[in-house]
């Protein structure tokens, strides 16, 4: 992997890009798509992620809410690494980011810019902010099938 | 004037470190820590008492009653209440809503219950789903600027004659003001409703006579105001409380029943404990008032407040924090970082040793006199310290968003 990425100082821009500037950050309201609102009581994370699954194709991953930094970065960046994969990549992807989020062995280069979220545990109670928008896309990938 | 390093050493959570810091732990609107003595009290019950309550014919049964009975006493003794009007329950929320529940078969379609904005869940959820079932109708004492209820606004709800039902907390959760209950009641009073009052706030911090305040009902939670968890008491006028049914039924609160579906329940207090309390709770929230007694609850309050004016006039003076009641009644300050999400810095405060809670609130009371979706909330107490203050105080100036972020790094 790039030596870039393991720099505290470019992971901490990739998330404060992705927080300021957050991709795929409006919802279609269509009918085509899936949704789910992610709300839990004990995170005062709130967003709404739509998806379009057709053919075994993610075809478009949409957000928005009111979220924390980390959430709204990991769902950013969720949104545009999985965008265009087949279900299948997209579960190799996902298997391995939740191997990173749990400090298990996982393949750096699956996950391009979600590796900013590797040491999120530092601050256990916020893993839940990690993989909020994930456990979305998760949940409509298995709805799809 | 009380002592608050001597107090501090009752406290031996005060001892720990979260993240390699001293803890400074401002989250005691949450709950609170329980110093050695209710601590002792629990052990006490596990390891020398042991049986249940209202069961046996033993030596042992019999200790169990009348510790568990001297509690009520001193749960009577610490509001101004009677005896018999004392309920154990499991806490603030339970006894909430086993008022709602209770005095809901004296309500009908079309009357009227009061709130306001900035009541807690459990104060104003039980009542939604009454007026649901009974066809009641919710409406809200309007908040002024600073988001104090406005006794003119209540005036003129009560007018139309078919208020029923004044539930109010008596300091607020998120903003800590205290509500003039004394006047609430005789308000509501004259015009033939009563009154629910959530002390689940204001219980723990100042001297509180329900009949000097006449509500009608109240409740609060133990273990906000240093007894254990899963307890809380129900006070209700003993009229109100023998004319009311419990929501749960079972061993404990029936006298006789047979299979012909014949039930005749205790008497109040005691048809409203269903079921094997927390008994070690009970007991060990009589070493807690006891202990809140000694101190003083005078005391307490007065150096609440000055702990409370203490940080306001120092937090005021930082650019980077937006404060949103400096005016509270009771120590709860409920504030932001500018261009920081609440939970972002509270992970910064969790990194720095400090407990503080971040939260979003009813949506009415944030947009309107908030503006914010999230806020974090520094609530302190009687084992608080300026020291504390002040490093708080300095940890919120070091709260930007990069220091923010720096914290997973």
């Amino acid at each position: 992997m790039n030596d870039l990425m393991q720099d505290p100082m470019v992971l901490r821009q990739i998330i404060m890009d992705h927080y300021e500037y957050p991709r795929n950050h409006e919802l279609t309201h269509d009918e085509t798509y899936m949704s789910r609102h992610m709300a839990s009581d004990s995170c005062i994370d709130d967003i709404y992620v739509e998806a379009k699954i057709h053919d075994h194709v993610i075809e478009d991953i949409r957000f928005d809410g009111v979220a924390c930094t980390i959430a709204t970065a990991s769902t950013s960046i969720m949104s545009e690494l999985l965008k265009g994969k087949t279900i299948d990549e997209a579960n190799k992807i996902i298997e391995n980011y939740h191997a990173m989020i749990d400090g298990k062995d996982y393949d750096e280069d699956l996950l391009e810019e979600a590796v900013c979220m590797h040491t999120v545990g530092k601050q256990a109670n916020r893993i839940k902010c990690a993989t909020i928008g994930w456990k979305a896309i998760e949940e409509m990938i298995k709805e799809s099938e | 004037m009380i002592d608050v390093e001597k107090i501090r050493k009752d406290f031996p959570i005060l001892k720990r470190k979260m993240q390699g810091h001293d803890l400074i732990y401002f989250d005691n609107a949450a709950t609170t820590f329980k110093p050695q003595c209710v601590i002792d009290a629990v052990v006490h019950y596990y390891t020398e008492l042991g049986a249940n309550a209202h069961r046996g014919d033993y030596e042992l049964s019999y200790l169990v009653d009348s510790e568990y009975e001297g509690t009520r006493k001193a749960v009577a003794g610490f509001i101004g209440a009677d005896e018999k009007e004392i309920v154990f329950t499991s806490g603030a929320s339970a006894s909430l809503n086993q008022i709602a529940y209770g005095y809901s078969r004296f309500l009908k379609q079309g009357d009227v219950i009061l709130s306001c904005e900035a009541e807690h869940a459990s104060s104003i959820l039980p009542w939604m789903r009454v007026a649901e079932e009974k066809g009641c109708i919710i409406k809200y004492i309007e908040l002024d600027e600073e988001g104090r209820l406005s006794i003119d606004s209540l005036k003129q709800l009560l007018l139309d004659g078919k208020v029923k039902v004044v539930a109010l907390a008596h300091v607020t959760n998120v903003l800590g003001y205290e509500a003039p209950m004394k006047e609430i009641c005789a308000l509501a009073h004259q015009a033939g409703a009563i009154v629910v009052m959530d002390m689940a706030q204001s219980a723990p911090h100042m001297k509180i006579n329900v009949k000097d305040i006449d509500c009608d009902f109240a409740g609060f939670s133990a273990h906000k105001m240093c007894g254990p968890t899963g307890l809380g008491v129900m006070y209700g006028k003993y009229e109100l409380l023998s004319e009311m049914e419990p929501y749960m039924l079972g061993g404990g609160s029936n006298a006789r029943f047979d299979m012909c579906g014949n039930l005749l329940l205790k008497e109040a207090p005691y048809k409203y404990e269903t079921g094997t309390p927390p008994i070690e709770a009970v007991i060990g929230f009589k070493a807690a008032l006891q202990y809140l007694d000694q101190i003083g609850m005078d005391e307490i309050h007065a150096y609440e407040k000055e702990l409370h004016e203490y940080a306001i006039e120092k937090l005021s003076k930082l650019d980077n924090i937006t404060l949103y009641n400096p005016h509270a009644d009771a120590c709860i300050i409920t504030f932001n970082v500018k261009d920081v999400f609440a939970q972002d810095a509270a992970t910064f405060f969790n990194s720095q040793g400090v407990a503080v809670r971040a939260g979003h609130h009813c949506a009415k009371l944030l947009t309107q006199k908030l503006q914010t979706s999230a806020t974090l909330r520094a609530s302190c107490t009687f084992y608080n310290t300026k020291e504390e203050v002040d490093r708080f105080v300095d940890i919120c100036s070091q709260a930007s968003i990069e220091n923010c972020l720096g914290v997973f790094f």
